[in-house]
């Protein structure tokens, strides 16, 4: 329905109120998993997770803890909506893009449930801002049915070098295979482009790698359009987590600290790619 | 037709260069109007523009050592002419450690205005980098067209707030929308507003100011009206953009005039420089 027939609410009959001093506390952990123009938004008491999917192989989701606003109060045991990411981050950043030393925008996010418009009210420098973006239907979001008793493989490596290692990343190839075991070559992302195939191993006992418990050796082919747009989560974190579970399903979860050290987490399931897939038992 | 002047300060090169960029930011052609004061770049209100005109008037004598001119007449002592903003910024992005600057008239296959830069050098001699900006000359008939725009009779004028700001929520707000409701009353407050079917957004500045026009006609029309009224002009966005982005010079204050539904009206002072511009309503 058009924004002018959507409802207006008076502050007492908010389901979501959720309150930020720095508003880039949201907005730079919305960036990172905008790939595609529609979010849905999932409240709890927990907190706020924002899901964004891609061709039902691809989820990426962002956790907000209810501790990282200094405002969060829910009226229900869960409030979902669905809206338009790019207008969002908009709205976040009206007052500018770039992070000015000392200046911050306040962010108060307001919802009154199905059928209202998620009001933003926004104040930097004494100016305030209020915006008003049409919700539409919360679509279901896929299960991908990952659970940590199905992981096979798990690595942990510091983001710094794996952001290198994705920089040189051949983009003609159309997979990235990713190769886990527990002997050599241990953890080897390859390709397969244009220029013929390139590996890149990390061993087990490399400074970069945290954590290191692989069990069965798996390959798995992902769709590198798919996993290109978890670079940018990647660019903004400390720490990566990469799981394959039985079926060669991928998890990547990333730790990010936000401008105020606090930690919040970004995750992106991939399918593998069905032409190849390979387990070596 | 005569035209020959010399700058030779270095901060009035980079004043000027301010100038000519913030025009070149505005508009792709626009008129310039040598008369033995002043120096304009005019824009017109035609329609090709969008409607949106200019005027920005500088004195000389706060510019240049040396000016002389011979217009197209004794009794019409001056000379209009059509040239590219951009051919001028150009050339001065040479003059910024320059020695001289020298300004004049030529014609080289066409009227051109050719800007001489001297610049320092280790030898004695000085080396010279010459543009020759290709201009076209406007006959005496077609000066009625550039006319300088009377300060419309207002229903608000106020003072805008630091551009900056603005001009980064007008950018913000290009992204959602095509048109912006510019509105601000009599007690110093001034809303920019969009909206569409996706969003609707906001942005409320308050105790802006409003300048005191003396004895001027809309004032007493404005006295009996209530202060918190808001009067307000839709426009094109990136027009307000264009505006707001390509100032260079940093005014002290900005004045906005709004004629209810019609047409807006900023006027820029810094030093000796004015700059006027007009952006009428959306239809």
């Amino acid at each position: 329905m058009p924004l002018s027939t959507q409802l207006e609410a008076g502050e007492e009959q908010y389901v979501l109120i959720a309150s930020l001093d720095n508003a880039r506390n949201l907005s730079n952990i919305l960036k990172a998993i905008q790939f595609k123009d529609h979010a849905t938004f999932l409240a709890t008491s927990n907190g706020i997770k924002v899901t964004v999917e891609d061709s039902k192989c691809l989820q990426a989701n962002a956790f907000i803890q209810a501790e990282i606003f200094q405002e969060f109060s829910i009226q229900e045991d869960s409030v979902m909506f669905r809206v338009n990411l790019a207008v969002l981050l908009d709205c976040l950043t009206i007052f500018g893009g770039s992070a000015v030393p000392g200046v911050t925008t306040a962010l108060k996010m307001c919802y009154n449930g199905y059928g209202y418009p998620l009001t933003l009210f926004l104040e930097e420098g004494g100016v305030v801002t209020v915006c008003k973006i049409k919700t539409q239907e919360p679509e279901e979001t896929l299960d991908f049915d990952f659970c940590s008793t199905n992981v096979i493989n798990k690595v942990i490596l510091q983001s710094d070098s794996l952001r290198e290692a994705f920089s040189e990343l051949d983009m003609t190839s159309e997979v990235l295979q990713i190769t886990m075991s527990p002997d050599k070559p241990y953890f080897r992302l390859s390709t397969f482009g244009n220029s013929g195939s390139a590996h890149c191993d990390y061993p087990k006992d490399s400074d970069m790698m945290e954590v290191f418990q692989c069990t069965q050796t798996q390959t798995n082919r992902y769709k590198m359009s798919l996993l290109k747009p978890s670079t940018k989560a990647l660019s903004l974190s400390c720490k990566v987590s990469i799981r394959t579970d039985n079926r060669g399903f991928l998890s990547l979860q990333y730790m990010v600290r936000n401008d105020d050290g606090q930690i919040c987490f970004i995750e992106y399931f991939c399918c593998p790619d069905e032409e190849v897939g390979e387990q070596e038992q | 037709m005569r035209f020959r002047a010399k700058m030779i300060d270095i901060g009035c090169f980079n004043h000027f260069t301010r100038v000519v960029n913030t025009i070149s930011k505005l508009t792709k052609t626009c008129t310039l109007r040598l008369t033995t004061d002043k120096l304009y770049f005019i824009l017109s209100d035609k329609v090709a523009n969008g409607g949106v005109s200019m005027w920005c008037e500088l004195s000389q004598g706060n510019f240049f050592d040396e000016f002389q001119l011979e217009g197209v007449s004794t009794e019409h002592n001056e000379i209009y002419m059509d040239l590219a903003a951009e051919n001028l910024s150009r050339a001065l992005k040479t003059a910024h450690n320059a020695k001289s600057l020298k300004i004049k008239l030529t014609n080289k296959h066409c009227p051109c205005i050719t800007v001489a830069v001297e610049l320092p050098s280790l030898s004695r001699v000085s080396r010279v980098v010459t543009h020759d900006i290709p201009v076209g000359v406007i006959p005496r008939k077609l000066w009625n067209d550039f006319k300088e725009p009377s300060v419309p009779d207002f229903d608000v004028s106020i003072y805008l707030p630091p551009l900056k700001t603005m001009k980064n929520v007008v950018e913000r707000m290009k992204n959602l929308s095509n048109f912006l409701v510019l509105e601000a009353n009599l007690n110093g407050e001034m809303n920019l507003k969009i909206e569409t079917d996706l969003v609707s957004v906001t942005t409320h500045f308050k105790d802006l100011g409003n300048p005191s026009w003396g004895d001027n006609g809309s004032q007493d029309s404005t006295q009996d009206r209530d202060p918190e009224t808001m009067m307000d002009v839709k426009v094109d966005i990136r027009k307000l953009l264009q505006f707001l982005a390509g100032q260079q010079v940093n005014p002290s204050k900005v004045i906005c005039n709004i004629v209810n539904k019609r047409i807006v009206h900023f006027i820029l002072l810094h030093e000796d420089v004015s700059l006027q511009y007009f952006i009428p309503a959306h239809e």
